[in-house]
């Protein structure tokens, strides 16, 4: 492979490889997620769900948010006069008011919409900005490279909070309105993310850049721009998924620390979880829970389904950490002759000792040959049954 | 040295032994000297981020009086503070006040930032050391608990929980867990380091050391020990679980990757129990890469230390720092962020030394 030398060829390779795959993939199973989904097992199935199903929950409200919320966020009366201050939930108020007479539920409808609004912000510049300086230190290397290196790590090693709120201090002064509170607090996130999309892409190209197919593009003419987005961007995004949802949930908890301390958006201009909480502090103390209580949830909530994703995403990346298989789906899968690329995952057949079998609820029970070297796992009852312990690679052989 | 008073004999033995000391010694002692070196350009780097940062918008007189002075007042008061002057200058200036330890002048209450710093944080450290031993604790015990039980039941809860733990912003753990014991069943103090008495008897102190449980034990009084307990358990508990969630899944990794490895498996085929591969074979190595990273989870705590403690009203340097960020002093916001700044580059040194202490392949 290494001889084919035109660019083409390296975007052939990869359509080659799927038709080694047993079953012929359609667009919707290539997806990232519906791949891992389809990989998982038992209860990492389960958490993956529960994180999707959250995570689909929270999109929904905020999309549907006007819908929802039976108040605006800021509004402090309607027809029939001025909302009591901070009222018990009852009918008309499901969620009770807040000390300044808020509806605790519309506060918290329309705070989704915010934090999405702001991971979406975040999430979309920190990951142009990090994927964009980490192809070029990569690439080029150098002094440049020295200096990236050494100034992310230094942006990296501090408490992303603090740095959060000096960006907050920049970019608005710590007051804001709509648009520039969220932007404020999306670019603050921002720039503290920027070093991990940094650090990952910078050593992905590092590793790729000696790759033939980067050389024989090279040769062939590729300009270092076309080099740079079509051979190492797309051959390096292989742990983006990860990081980009590890970093949504940091980023709904940046956004509301700083909310928390009176530096996120203004409550006229838009809900937000991390203020209504700062506000709550002083009710807690008289004993009124239901103003710290709903945003908190909402916040604790839609930062496990983003986590239990991207924990899952993460799992099923590191054969490692994935659970082992079940002996049915094992069976009859076609090894995947990529070297650098395992993405088939049900191809990486696991160990599956009896014993494991019987716990686990997909497993038929049937006895199970060692398909792999990773032999990750053996009890004392097992070694009773005279089978190899992985010290061979028996891979190939069934 | 000591080895020429010795008898021959000893002499002889010691040889071999001293000088595999002395080789290991002097790597470490270069590795240490680099390392420690590597601080000055971190905290640099820092330090100039920061300070342009915080004055990209304006003079911290006019963000922190604004409002309440003419602008005639304003000009003097930003002139004879010398803000008026070239930033480039100012941050010279700035840097060389760093160099003999000024970190410059409150502008609310017109004291030192430093002797703020050494008023308030001693409570910091105290609430983030009782946080890690808390986190250390769950963070240890249920990792390997995790690790143990890969797969099963428990397992599944304890990841849950460690999820749960991260995903629970701090300051939202610390106002439910106040609801719950401090409010509902009225079991612990709901907010500060001591009660009232308790401080007045502080006062008596001819040299408090800021550490509340360290005079407690200076008066000798059990009753005041037990007060300052009482209100350090609910904010070191939010904190340390905060932390305890990232140690669980990292101590639970790393236990299975390293009980995955060949040499277990061979001490596996001689025949060592499976408590004692966990407790032994699988456990030294895993530590590792858990000490490594500890360094990035005290950063994150002196993060979560200015939510808690601002939820607790626990007075130290994170509670100042939102009591200045709320008044817009940003002089003074500039200097605790650049304390924490050299406190996380110093800790980041000692926890690789540690971690070279312990692995001789990190020295370099």
């Amino acid at each position: 492979m290494a001889g084919s030398t035109t660019t083409k060829l390296a975007s052939k390779r990869d359509h080659r490889l799927e038709g080694f795959n047993l079953d012929k993939k359609s667009f919707w199973r290539k997806l990232p997620i519906v791949k891992q989904l389809r990989v998982a097992v038992g209860w990492q199935k389960g958490m993956l769900i529960t994180g999707l199903v959250l995570c689909a929950f929270f999109l929904l409200v905020a999309l549907f948010a006007p819908v929802i919320a039976p108040y605006g966020h800021a509004q402090i009366k309607d027809a029939s006069g001025s909302f009591p201050a901070q009222e018990a939930p009852s009918a008309k108020h499901i969620w009770g008011t807040t000390a300044g007479g808020f509806d605790v539920f519309s506060r918290v409808v329309w705070g989704t919409r915010t934090a999405i609004i702001a991971i979406i912000v975040a999430v979309l510049l920190s990951i142009f900005a990090g994927v964009l300086l980490g192809l070029i230190s990569g690439y080029f290397g150098g002094w440049l490279d020295r200096v990236l290196v050494m100034i992310a790590d230094a942006v990296y090693s501090f408490p992303s909070l603090l740095l959060a709120i000096l960006m907050a201090i920049m970019i608005s002064h710590g007051q804001s309105g709509l648009v520039s509170g969220i932007l404020a607090s999306g670019i603050s996130i921002t720039v503290v993310y920027i070093p991990q999309y940094f650090r990952t892409i910078r050593a992905e190209v590092i590793r790729i850049k000696e790759s033939a197919y980067v050389e024989s593009a090279r040769v062939v003419g590729a300009s270092t721009w076309r080099i740079l987005t079509k051979h190492l961007f797309k051959n390096s995004t292989r742990t983006l998924p990860v990081i980009l949802t590890l970093n949504s949930s940091e980023a709904i908890l940046t956004l509301a620390g700083l909310g928390f301390l009176g530096f996120g958006i203004e409550p006229t201009a838009a809900a937000e979880w991390g203020y209504d909480l700062n506000r709550s502090v002083s009710d807690v103390t008289a004993g009124i829970w239901w103003t710290a209580v709903f945003p908190g949830l909402a916040i604790v909530l839609i930062v496990l389904g983003i986590t239990l994703v991207g924990e899952s995403l993460n799992d099923l990346a590191d054969p490692r950490l994935r659970a082992r298989k079940s002996a049915g789906e094992v069976v009859g899968s076609i090894e995947n002759t990529s070297v650098d690329e395992p993405t088939d995952m049900s191809a990486r057949n696991e160990v599956v000792a009896e014993l494991d079998a019987a716990k686990n609820p997909i497993a038929s029970g049937t006895p199970v040959t060692v398909t792999d070297r990773d032999a990750d796992f053996v009890a004392p009852e097992w070694t009773g049954e005279g089978q190899g312990t992985g010290a061979a690679d028996d891979r190939g052989e069934e | 040295m000591s080895a020429t008073a010795a008898p021959a004999a000893a002499d002889q033995a010691d040889k071999p032994k001293e000088a595999k000391k002395n080789r290991l010694s002097g790597g470490f002692f270069r590795f240490v000297l680099t390392r420690f070196l590597l601080i000055i350009p971190t905290v640099f780097i820092l330090v100039t981020v920061v300070f342009f940062v915080m004055r990209a918008t304006g003079d911290p007189i006019s963000a922190a009086l604004g409002g309440r002075l003419t602008p005639q007042e304003l000009k003097a008061r930003v002139h004879a503070a010398g803000y008026d002057r070239p930033l480039i200058v100012q941050y010279i200036d700035y840097l060389g006040g760093l160099l003999h330890g000024d970190l410059g002048t409150t502008m609310t209450d017109n004291q030192p930032v430093i002797s703020i710093l050494v008023r308030y944080g001693s409570a910091t450290f105290e609430l983030a050391l009782l946080a890690l031993i808390i986190a250390l604790i769950v963070g240890i015990g249920l990792g390997r608990l995790a690790a143990r039980k890969r797969d099963h039941a428990a397992d599944a809860g304890i990841r849950t929980f460690a999820i749960l733990c991260y995903a629970t912003p701090v300051f939202f753990l610390g106002l439910i867990l106040k609801l719950i014991f401090a409010i509902w069943l009225n079991v612990l103090p709901a907010s500060g380091r001591s009660s009232l008495s308790t401080e007045m008897q502080f006062s008596r102190l001819v040299s408090p050391t800021g550490f509340y449980i360290i005079d407690a034990l200076q008066l000798g009084d059990v009753n005041v020990l037990i007060d300052v307990l009482r209100h350090a358990v609910l904010p070191a508990l939010a904190l340390g679980l905060l932390t305890a969630g990232v140690f669980i899944r990292l101590v639970r990794t790393n236990v299975i990757s390293t009980f995955n490895s060949g040499y277990v498996e061979a001490a596996r085929s001689r025949g060592v129990s499976e408590k004692r591969l966990l407790g032994k074979h699988a456990w030294r190595p895993a530590l590792i890469p858990i000490i490594t990273v500890m360094g990035m989870q005290i950063a994150m705590m002196l993060a979560g230390a200015v939510l808690t403690e601002t939820t607790f009203e626990w007075k130290g340097l994170g509670f100042m720092l939102s009591q200045y960020l709320k008044a817009r002093d940003f002089a003074a916001v500039q200097g605790i962020v650049i304390l924490i700044a050299i406190i996380v580059a110093v800790v980041n040194f000692i926890v690789d030394v540690i971690a070279a202490l312990i692995d001789p392949r990190v020295r370099y």
